[in-house]
């Protein structure tokens, strides 16, 4: 079964963020002439493996070895000279020079000291008909491409770096069809030529075309490696979630039947190709979780909640009511009452360097200001009440958020829009890199908001949590709710089967239009 | 014939620059008072040639996502020095000239160090060593005054077979030697694509600081033959704040005509000596007409304001608010 | 009781040195060597004259620097200052020469030329997102030329009117300059809209980042637009009372104040891209740039020599203090 000693081993790999353990011990052997695959849930680790194996990111402990030296890569630069190449997601090209120039980045033939261009030209030829994209002309500038050929640009620029061992991290994702199938194809020809692969897809049906192997990660971990078609489907969906229920949820009180309009309802949403025809009503006193894997739009739908899409299709009804939201300003007005607490509280949630103080009364200047003018009794009292509310442990109002913890930062970014009393909450994966005690908090409190009347909007990354704390739960896929659960459906399994949209498992799903 | 239409787009700025240069000049030419003659365009090309050098200093730092508003004080600065040492037998000048582009490699180099090792911002950095360098420009010439080697001067402001102007000339021959081995330099390619993408580039491995570092020196050196051609016209050196600025201003300007975007990575620098003729051209358009020369300053200053709002229009299309903040 | 009340006021002023920021520590610092360095030099550096004397010089670039620390704490910057100061002095002496009506309303319409210009600013740099940097070195350009078509390019024969002249040169208060009250009242109205005014956060909520503040609701655009309009303003007022104080206007008598204001800001140590600052900060600038200047005039040291020390002593003081913390 083993075709041959291994070409690349990775060997008790561990990295954190904060307090948060991205990568536990993590071991890998990839072997030449075969397409070795990595499963695994959001957040898994896969991402971060890859970023040790590329330089990106150093370890913080373990070693690597390729060709049985042991080798750490400072830069991505490094590891590419070493022959260790990842495709990235159109993460690594240039939107203003040509497919050429992007392909032949690094290592350009020169002639006197100057770009050879027309060797150069030949070359990348060369390495987009071999990855099969000999349609794509050479001096095309890459912002002029669609991100299906772009990502074929990626794919030419990798093998024309003459890789040891090729990454491909969800490359196919932004693929069509036909351009999967010529993908397929150069990389069966290049296991042939002895290249080793690493292929990470959440597509159970390509991961049976190509995989040789496989290897199964959860929590950071390594779970298992088998070879491929040795497992089934379900077994291989049973490795990636488990079964360790970590967290104890509050209790759900079930569904209210008032004869109220519902607290926002949205009717054929959409937004350019990213968002379609969302359609789904959301109650007060209810929490509707978003599901589905990373980047199907739940970040999009948000965001056009909020009126910061412009352009979007379709009508959203608040109360019953059709309203046009433009703006945030709009969106958190009197009338609307929408708060969003945004995915990445480092950059669009906080704004770090400045107080607690100032960061709570960012989003709630009216509640206690009068023609502009800052009552700052008023203000000091409500703030006071909402660090005591939402038991944010700071030493005074005043200290500045960077210096606090990331639960506790992210206690601010939620309290922050509680500041303003919102009734309908959207939530941008909220728990995301925080501890579990205050994860518990932020559950019991979200669950105590509905109780109170607020009508919740959550986007989870984390399966545990949809299952524990949604009323229901809309799956997405590729810009579209692809499923909705409610109540006791909302299992582990269902919620995995339909994210990688297995239970219709035709090939229809590889085509993006 | 696809070909020529990946050219054609490639070119797209630079091509637009000629277009606007060569509409503005038909104008100008048909409607002077003189008409259309030899010594016509070898004073419009003497007055323009000078703004186009700083016009391809500025190109250059803009590829790379950066700005420098030292290029104006690095002219005043090397015109100066050039009226001091740029004098006397052929050897005595040669050196005096290998001089003045020195001190404006130097200063050049003084930009880039510190805006890639001491990490400022290129606008308060180069606002500060203009500053440094319009000071040593005033320790040089207190007064106006000085001189240059006149038989050198005329040839280059001259006329080459009777008809070539030979700033023109000069010009071109810059432009080939300094701006095109370095657009086609692994160097140059780095500096395209950081100004395009600095994440990417990184990711990519290519040379960011070499890149930066090299843009910000060329613009030292291309600014110092501005300087030294200023002196050749005027024959002596003056340290003028206002003309420093000028040129700086006009420098984006040129720039901005020539189809060199100012969010980095795309243009030429020979879009930006097409832009800096047109801009020139636009400036003496007025005069043609009979205006009163009084308008000029304000004519100029609205072809810039337009010139920067064109960028604007690009807004319309970003459909996710958030890319604003990009 | 009095106890609590008494540690706490003890707890309040450790709080307020924990908070001093070292720059602004740093450029007391520097002021009280300047003024012992000027002490050596000349006895009557530490007289009361002297000192109030400095602190009316100080008051004109005080006011201009307000509005620049306005813009820079939201991360952007406004180089239209040269000109929006010699548009407000203009202006206002324009509408003095029109009888009583005109002396009336000379002040305010300065001030408003100013606002009108940074409303122009504002509208580039939040509406079309047109770099700061450029869009105001644009509207520069455009002022200038107004400026130049109205004066004809000679120095302005109107004078200013005796309020203005009032304002610069007056004492109300026996003893104590109006221009350095008219600073204090400016400088008490930055402190207090700063801190106590939502538009005040909002600047510095924008300045630290733009997109969490949008997310957060705030109306970011119409915050940075009337944040320039009153750097505009600013601007212009500091026009007046300079040309109050030489009893005229003159052309580019602005020219002088665009570097000070913003090393001023900066070395006051207010965060150049923006977001942290304390008005505190920008008086010790302001004061360390006054007197720096006066004693390299009162030393004798030449105006090249100052432009050198200045450039130098701004990028010196960036490289220790205005790095980004990585």
């Amino acid at each position: 079964m083993i075709a041959a000693e291994p070409l690349f081993r990775a060997e008790g790999l561990s990295k954190r963020y904060g307090g948060v353990i991205a990568l536990d011990r993590a071991d890998l052997e990839v072997r030449p002439g075969r397409i070795h695959a990595i499963l695994g849930e959001n957040g898994a680790g896969k991402s971060t493996l890859i970023k040790l194996m590329v330089g990106v990111v150093a370890p913080d402990e373990g070693r690597m070895t390729l060709e049985g030296r042991e080798v750490a890569f400072a830069r991505p630069a490094a590891a590419t000279d070493a022959g260790v190449i990842c495709i990235f997601q159109e993460l690594s090209l240039i939107p203003d020079l040509s497919v050429a120039d992007n392909i032949m980045i690094s290592h350009p033939p020169t002639r006197f000291g100057m770009i050879d261009r027309p060797r150069q030209r030949r070359i990348a030829e060369e390495a987009l008909e071999r990855a099969g994209a000999g349609d794509i002309h050479p001096r095309a500038l890459v912002k002029d491409l669609p991100l299906s050929r772009r990502q074929m640009v990626e794919i030419a620029k990798a093998l024309a770096r003459q890789p040891k061992i090729l990454i491909l991290d969800e490359a196919t994702s932004a693929l069509t069809a036909s351009d999967v199938t010529k993908v397929f194809e150069v990389l069966k020809r290049l296991r042939t030529e002895g290249l080793a692969l690493l292929y990470i897809s959440h597509r159970m049906h390509e991961i049976a075309e190509l995989a040789d192997e496989c290897t199964v990660f959860r929590n950071g971990r390594r779970i298992a490696t088998f070879a491929a078609g040795t497992k089934t489907d379900a077994e291989v969906i049973e490795l990636m979630i488990g079964r360790e229920y970590k967290h104890a949820f509050p209790e759900k009180p079930g569904p209210k039947a008032d004869g109220r309009p519902p607290a926002l309802q949205c009717r054929s949403l959409g937004w350019a190709d990213r968002l379609k025809d969302i359609s789904f009503s959301l109650h007060a006193g209810e929490i509707i979780g978003l599901g589905g894997l990373d980047g199907q739009g739940q970040r999009e739908l948000l965001l056009a909640l909020f009126g910061v899409l412009r352009d979007c299709r379709g009508d959203i009804l608040i109360d019953g009511n059709n309203v046009k939201i433009e703006s945030p300003v709009a969106a958190k007005s009197e009338r609307i009452g929408l708060a969003l607490i945004p995915e990445d509280r480092k950059t669009e949630g906080l704004m770090l360097p400045m107080s607690v103080r100032d960061n709570l009364s960012a989003a709630a200047f009216d509640r206690f200001s009068r023609f502009g003018v800052i009552d700052r009794q008023r203000q000091s009292a409500l703030i006071d009440e909402m660090i005591r509310l939402i038991e944010i442990k700071t030493a005074s109002p005043d200290l500045a958020v960077s210096a606090l913890s990331g639960g506790n930062q992210q206690k601010v970014v939620i309290a922050k829009w509680l500041m303003n009393k919102p009734r309908i909450i959207l939530l941008n994966d909220p728990t995301r890199g925080i501890d579990v005690g205050t994860k518990q908090e932020i559950y019991r409190l979200l669950r105590r908001l509905a109780d109170d009347g607020a009508a919740i909007l959550l986007y989870s990354t984390d399966y545990d949590e949809l299952i524990g704390c949604c009323d229901r739960v809309l799956v997405m896929y590729d810009g579209a709710i692809k499923r909705e659960l409610v109540g006791t459906d909302i299992t582990e399994r269902a919620l995995v089967s339909s994210a990688l949209n297995v239970q219709d498992t035709e090939p229809a799903e590889a085509s993006v239009p | 014939m696809t070909e020529w239409r990946y050219w054609f787009s490639e070119q797209r700025g630079t091509l637009l620059a000629i277009g606007i240069f060569v509409a503005m000049f038909l104008i100008y030419a048909t409607n002077h008072p003189a008409g259309f003659s030899v010594n016509m365009v070898q004073t419009a090309a003497n007055k323009a040639t000078l703004l186009a050098f700083v016009a391809m200093a500025q190109a250059i730092v803009v590829i790379t996502a950066g700005i420098d508003l030292s290029v104006g004080m690095i002219l005043t600065l090397t015109n100066c020095l050039a009226s001091w040492i740029v004098v006397g037998t052929a050897t005595e000048t040669a050196l005096g000239v290998i001089g003045v582009l020195g001190a404006g490699l130097l200063c050049g180099m003084i930009n880039g160090a510190v805006v890639i090792f001491g990490r400022l911002q290129p606008i308060v950095t180069t606002i500060a060593t203009g500053a440094m360098y319009y000071g040593v420009a005033l320790f040089l010439r207190p007064n106006p005054g000085g001189s240059v080697n006149e038989t050198l001067a005329d040839a280059l402001t001259g006329r080459l077979f009777g008809v070539l102007p030979t700033s023109l000339m000069a010009l071109a021959v810059t432009a080939l030697v300094i701006w095109v081995p370095y657009s086609r330099s692994v160097v140059g390619r780095a500096a395209f694509a950081t100004g395009s993408s600095e994440v990417a580039a990184y990711m990519s491995g290519a040379p960011i600081r070499a890149a930066k570092f090299t843009a910000y020196t060329l613009a030292g050196l291309l600014s110092a033959i501005g300087g030294l051609f200023l002196t050749f016209f005027s024959y002596t050196g003056e340290a003028a704040y206002a003309s420093g600025n000028a040129y700086t201003l006009f420098s984006i300007a040129a720039v901005v005509l020539g189809g060199v975007s100012l969010m980095g990575g795309r243009g030429s620098a020979i879009g930006a000596i097409f832009g800096a003729l047109a801009f020139r051209t636009i400036g003496d358009l007025l005069f043609v007409f009979d205006f009163d020369p009084l308008w000029q300053p304000l004519f100029q200053g609205l072809v810039l304001m337009l010139a920067v709002s064109i960028g604007a229009f690009g807004l319309v299309r970003v459909r996710n608010r958030l890319e604003w903040f990009g | 009781m009095s106890d609590a009340t008494a540690s706490r006021s003890v707890q309040r002023g450790t709080a307020m040195l924990r908070r001093l920021d070292p720059a602004v520590a740093a450029s007391f610092g520097c002021i009280l060597l300047l003024l012992l360095l000027g002490s050596l030099y000349s006895r009557s550096f530490l007289s009361p004259e002297y000192l109030l004397q400095q602190l009316k010089v100080a008051s004109f670039l005080g006011v201009i620097a307000t509005g620049m620390m306005l813009v820079i704490l939201l991360g952007q910057i406004d180089l239209s200052v040269p000109w929006v100061v010699t548009s407000g002095a203009m202006m206002a002496c324009a509408v003095a020469a029109h009888g009583t009506i005109g002396a009336v309303i000379a002040i305010p319409c300065g001030i408003l030329c100013g606002a009108a210009i940074g409303i122009v600013n504002g509208i580039g740099v939040a509406y079309l997102r047109i770099p700061s940097m450029i869009i105001t070195l644009a509207t520069n350009a455009v002022a200038q030329g107004l400026m130049v078509a109205y004066t004809g390019g000679f120095a302005p024969q109107d004078a200013a009117s005796r309020a203005m002249r009032y304002l610069a040169t007056g004492n109300a208060v026996p003893g104590l300059p109006n221009a350095v009250l008219v600073w204090a009242v400016v400088g008490a109205a930055a402190i207090w809209m700063l801190s106590r005014t939502t538009f005040g956060r909002s600047i510095y909520a924008i300045g630290n980042r733009e997109q969490a503040a949008y997310l957060s609701g705030i109306d970011t655009r119409r915050v940075t637009m009337l944040a320039f309009a009153l750097s505009g303003a600013l601007s212009a007022f500091g026009g007046v009372l300079l040309a109050g104080y030489a009893s005229k206007a003159a052309q580019s008598m602005g020219d002088a104040y665009l570097l000070p204001s913003i090393a001023a800001v900066v070395l006051g140590g207010t965060h150049i891209l923006g977001g942290r600052g304390s008005y505190l900060g920008t008086v010790a600038g302001v004061v360390l740039i006054t007197l720096l200047q006066s004693i390299l005039s009162v030393m004798q040291i030449s105006e090249a020599g100052r432009q050198l020390i200045y450039g130098a002593v701004i990028i010196l003081m960036l490289l220790i203090y205005g790095r980004q913390k990585t």
